[in-house]
């Protein structure tokens, strides 16, 4: 419930990673790593999540900033939103990222919030936000996914008890193009593809990333594979700013002679991970880049999809994203 | 037209440094010595019964300083709102408060303390409420009538059959409470070349001004001093005392800037006056400020609409009858009146050649409802609009010609008794919106390019834009000061300020050596009407005018006592009263002010006319001696309805792949008499363009049926507009032609400025799609893909209070 008033707690602001990384293990549960804190001031303020302690990630510089590597780009965790969208080599060279980097939130939100922040957020289901005892909450019920549950923002697949969506808008865009997200503990760092760093109520109910308490993503790898493709991002909300996806589409096209070389798409806002269309994309795959390659492609996009009571606009949606990835890139 | 000093000309009023620099201060700024902080214990249920309440933990907890349930303050018969409940009837409703030394204090006791309700049936839907064997929203019943005859409440419920008919876009067969008519209805449905029938439901959503309302409180010499967010000022006084329970000369209120109301802060509203009573409990100056969230629930909603509508129309488009009929969502405390509001503003807006309305009142667990801009005109504007459309479709006209035809003119008579208007001119509105639009050219423009395709709409606001009868005050002082007393609110239109250049006017003065007095009752102000309904501009330019000509008469009475000869010998001008045959011969008004206080008697204030209010009178005693008094009661004549008339057209484009459009184009027509204050006339007309483009496809108020919790509570989840979502230029212009029953030609213009803004897009979103009637607000995203998809929609027809 939105009271306003966040509880007390400890807050500590490590120097680098190694101290971060102690605090967390130290802390265990009662820590919350927070860097921009667009999401964890929300929960704080609205007393939902009442951390004893706060391990501010924001002064630890090795974090921070976006350098080209030999194999692509690194981007620290920490990099802002708005960096992202402004960013000349992202610009050039991962144009989808950009894109998907200028809808998120608002200016406001994107001067401060981070991509690390922006692909660990929490779910946006209104229920759990408001603090009940859901599932995802550790209770024993979905107030969503009942016959009079208000669930229009909810899933269309992989429903598991829980029926919240990924509401990162940079999400589909890193799946597309095949990023690694890296992740430091005491053991070291370990990497895994943004393709399996987001997990569904299936893996874990209580998180949405493979993030294990005492983890910290650090930094976020995009490899050369899909540099200069053809490129396509869009984000339906409500709103046209200060708003989190109904359905978004990422897409990475390489094409030569008109003909779809490679494809990757993935969508938001419509299961708890950002979801590969990978049906769509073995039916655009070795097609012709036209209308009729991506009507075919765009008609497999919902299938298999479960509409809940008041989100089935989402099928239609979805679709018709998919059709202008393939269509308009 | 006149050539005015300071009518028609821009300002600077004096709150606007203030509210630029950060400087302006609202009620959460101010401190005192001793303060504590209060905040809430809200109910967790939609309805229910306190059994008990344990708060012996926070006896020995740190910083707690006490606490005030429902048993320390006075009881209030249910439906009404209370300042503390043990009766609940919606998440959200107060129960208890806490006072600590600071607010974190104060929340961390609320977790300590246990609160036993017994759960109620509840209903946040009022067809489901309404429905044979549906819950009550208070154990007393499910309907709640307002009247002059006598308030009660009753309980009314519909067949399954009556409800399905209902739902299925039929004409409602079941009890209603509420009817009134003029002519022949039958009659003119049987002269109708087009009749159809459609069903609307209008969801109500909430005020979401930006101040969480806040009261401080403290008490000095048996006087209860509030620093309130109060729309009004003068008028927050008998309901703030009566709430406090004293004499309204035992209450200082204190309210200098509002962040905003939107008409939920129009009275002096329960909650304001809790601080009040935890003072007096404890001894201490308190102060409450309410959480984002609980001004989501006790800011109140607008009212919703679940209704139908019946309309005949002639061949050359007049509209031969009209039958409304409106079941209104009026929350838990039956507050509302919007059903009939809408009724009167068809009869007026549309001029049918006879009418009936019918409704009924339903209550709801939902958030208390309070009058909201245009509570029920820009309802049942947004209704009205597209169906417009469909008559004009119909009848192979122009939509703008089948407005003209029906617009409301100086001749029109309004209402159930047919009530003259004091000047009307739509028409005119009308021609200026459709020239700056150009809107032979977009209308006839293609309007498929691919997947865009284009829309534009036009639409029509109205609301009673005056009322009579109010005090006005202005006082000049011996260093030749005009002061203005302006008892209205500061609720960021500058009406306030605008409305006392009417008697800078009157007084041919340097608007420079004015001072408006304003915001505090210390500052001696007079009684003023409540700032909403639009009805300041009319209301304070006619009272200030009276209390500048009794400053002027008095004037000259004095120089005439003072240099021979009478009064009708002087004139003004330049800041002097002066002989008219010899102008050189003449008293400053500084000398006149120091003359005044030697003469006394009226002139100095030391008497005044019986028929101005007590708060006025004791104003006046105040300032008594201290220069030239200037008051009097508005007793001008006034007779008839006196419109606020706004018309708007706009142009979307619309991608039929997304549901998404874009507003390409905006034109807002003021119809509102003489333009006052060209500035804050703008802002009025852009604020209520916003307003209304967030009323038409975004804002929202979603419950959920199972619990009874609501959805909204936050700016991000009610999905208020937000610049990108509107047109970066918003054109804006004014009729501008004088209403013949103000000093000065004003009428007010608030409300209608939204009313036109949502029924003109709502019309561009059905013109769009070819002229599809959703016949619901807001039209949101999903609507339009479902239906583009050929789709059913997701909820049930006549749902309301869900996505």
């Amino acid at each position: 419930m939105a009271k306003d008033m966040m509880t007390r707690f400890e807050l500590y602001q490590p120097a680098d990673i190694a101290g971060a990384l102690e605090l967390a293990g130290k802390l265990g549960p009662d820590g919350w790593l927070i860097a921009g804190g667009q999401d964890s001031l929300d929960w704080f303020k609205d007393r939902a999540k009442r951390p004893g302690a706060v391990v501010d990630l924001s002064r630890i510089e090795s974090m921070r900033g976006i350098r080209e590597t030999d194999s692509g780009l690194e981007i620290g965790a920490l990099a802002t939103v708005t960096e992202i969208e402004e960013n000349t080599l992202i610009k050039s060279r991962y144009a989808v990222l950009a894109d998907a980097a200028s809808r998120v939130a608002s200016p406001q939100i994107r001067n401060v919030g981070t991509i690390g922040g922006n692909v660990c957020q929490d779910t946006r289901c209104w229920y759990y936000r408001s603090g009940i005892d859901c599932y995802r909450a550790g209770g024993s019920t979905c107030y969503a996914d009942t016959p009079e549950g208000m669930n229009r923002e909810h899933c269309l697949f992989g429903a598991d008890r829980c029926v919240a969506v990924s509401p990162s808008d940079l999400a589909p865009a890193l799946v597309v193009l095949d990023a690694s997200m890296v992740i430091q503990n005491k053991a070291g760092e370990r990497t895994v593809s943004a393709q399996d760093f987001f997990i569904g109520p299936d893996t874990d109910i209580e998180r949405m990333t493979v993030i294990e308490a005492g983890e910290i993503l650090t930094a976020i790898r995009i490899p050369n594979t899909w540099a200069g493709a053809r490129f396509y991002f869009e984000k339906v909300a409500d709103r046209n700013t200060w708003d989190f996806a109904l359905v978004n589409v990422a897409a990475a096209i390489q094409v030569e002679n008109d003909i779809i070389q490679d494809i990757r798409i993935a969508c938001g806002g419509v299961e708890c991970v950002p979801r590969r269309m990978s049906v769509a994309e073995d039916i655009a795959r070795g097609s012709a880049k036209n209308e009729e390659t991506a009507r075919l492609a765009a008609g497999s996009a919902a299938r298999g999809a479960v509409p809940l009571n008041y989100n089935h606009f989402k099928i239609s949606l979805l679709e018709n994203l998919v059709l202008r990835a393939i269509r308009d890139s | 037209m006149t050539d005015y000093k300071h009518i028609g000309k821009d300002f600077v009023p004096p709150d606007i440094l203030g509210k630029v620099t950060g400087k302006a201060k609202y009620a959460e700024d101010f401190r005192v010595d001793g303060m504590v902080f209060a905040r809430l214990y809200t109910s967790p249920i939609a309805h229910g019964k306190v059994t008990h309440i344990d708060t012996s933990a926070l006896d020995t907890m740190e910083g707690v300083i006490g606490v005030l349930t429902a048993d320390d303050v006075p009881a209030v018969e249910a439906p009404n709102a209370a300042i503390l409940t043990n009766s609940p009837a919606y998440i959200g409703d107060p129960i208890l408060a806490v006072a600590a030394v600071d607010e974190l204090t104060a929340e961390e006791a609320m977790t300590r303390i246990k609160v036993t309700i017994e759960a109620l049936p509840f209903a946040v839907d009022p067809l489901d409420s309404l429905i044979e064997g549906g819950p009550d929203a208070r154990e007393e019943g499910n309907i709640f009538v307002r009247s002059r005859e006598g308030s009660g409440f009753r309980t009314v419920k519909w067949s399954q059959q009556q409800v399905d008919e209902f739902r299925a876009g039929k004409e409602p067969t079941g009890e209603f409470t509420d009817e009134w008519s003029y002519g022949d209805v039958e009659g003119g449905f049987a002269n109708a070349e087009v009749i159809f029938e459609a069903p609307f439901v209008t969801t109500g959503y909430a005020h979401m001004s930006m101040e969480a309302r806040t009261a401080m409180a403290y008490w000095q010499n048996g006087t209860c001093y509030v620093y309130g967010s109060a729309q009004s000022q003068s008028f927050w006084m008998p309901g703030l005392a009566r709430l406090l329970g004293v004499e309204m000369s035992k209450v200082v209120l204190i309210s200098e800037n509002t962040g905003g109301g939107f008409g939920s802060k129009i009275g002096a509203y329960p909650i304001a006056a809790l601080p009040g009573y935890f003072s007096k409990k404890l001894g201490r100056p308190v102060q409450l400020r309410i959480t984002r969230e609980q001004e989501y629930y006790i800011g109140s909603a607008r009212v919703g609409f679940q209704g139908w509508i019946k309309m005949g129309f002639a061949r050359n488009g007049r509209m031969t009858a009209a039958d409304v009929f409106i079941i209104e969502d009026i929350g838990p405390n039956a507050t509302g009146g919007d059903g009939s509001s809408a009724g009167g503003a068809v009869s007026l807006v549309y001029d049918p050649a006879a009418m009936r309305f019918r409704g009924l009142p339903v209550l709801t667990n939902t958030t208390p409802r309070g009058a909201q801009r245009g509570p029920g005109q820009n309802q049942i504007a947004a209704v009205m609009a597209p169906l417009m459309d469909r008559a004009a479709r119909e009848l192979h006209m122009d939509p703008l010609e089948i407005r003209k035809i029906n617009a409301v003119n100086s001749d029109t008579t309004v209402y159930a008794e047919q009530l003259p208007v004091t000047s009307a001119y739509m028409t005119e509105a009308l021609e200026k919106g459709a020239d700056m639009f150009d809107w032979d050219t977009k209308y006839n423009q293609p309007r498929r390019n691919g997947n865009k395709v284009i829309g534009v709409g036009i639409g029509q606001g109205y609301h009673s834009a005056g009322t009579k009868g109010f005090d006005g005050l202005i006082r000049i002082t011996p260093d030749g000061k005009i002061h203005l007393h302006s008892g209205i609110g500061n609720l960021g239109t500058y009406s306030y300020a605008s409305t006392t250049r009417a008697a800078a006017e009157v007084l041919k003065c340097e608007w420079e050596d004015c001072v408006i007095h304003h915001g505090n009752t210390e500052a001696n102000l007079p009684w003023s009407s409540y700032q909403a309904g639009s009805v300041s501009t009319f209301t304070h330019t006619r009272a200030n005018y009276v209390a500048a000509m009794d400053a002027v008469d008095k004037m000259k009475a004095i120089t005439a006592e003072t240099l021979g000869g009478v009064a009708d010998d002087y004139d003004i001008d330049g800041e002097r009263v002066f002989n008219i045959s010899s102008p050189a011969q003449g008293m400053t008004y500084a000398a006149v002010a120091a003359r005044a206080i030697q003469l006394g008697g009226a002139y100095s204030g030391a008497s005044y006319p019986d028929d101005i209010h007590e708060i006025t009178q004791r104003a006046v005693q105040n300032i008594a001696g201290t220069g030239l008094i200037g008051v009097a009661k508005d007793k001008l004549a006034q007779e008839g309805v006196i419109p606020g008339l706004a018309a708007a057209f706009v142009e979307i484009e619309l991608d039929l792949e997304t549901g998404k459009y874009d507003i390409l184009d905006y034109v807002g027509i003021a119809e509102c008499g003489t333009v006052m204050h060209p500035q804050g006339l703008a802002g009025q007309m852009k604020g209520g363009a916003v307003w209304g483009m967030g009323m038409a496809g975004l804002e929202r108020h979603v419950y959920d049926p199972q619990n009874g919790l609501p959805a909204n509570v936050g700016y991000h989840q009610c999905g208020i507009p937000t610049y990108l979502d509107v047109p970066a230029v918003i054109r804006t212009s004014a009729v501008d032609l004088p209403d013949p029953q103000n000093p000065f030609g004003a009428r007010g213009i608030g409300e209608p400025a939204m009313g036109c803004s949502v029924a003109a897009l709502t019309s561009a979103i059905s013109d769009a799609l070819g002229g599809h009637t959703f016949g619901r607000t807001p039209v949101s995203r999903d609507m339009i893909v479902n239906h583009i998809a050929g789709k059913p929609q997701s909820f049930k027809p006549q749902q309301t209070n869900n996505f």
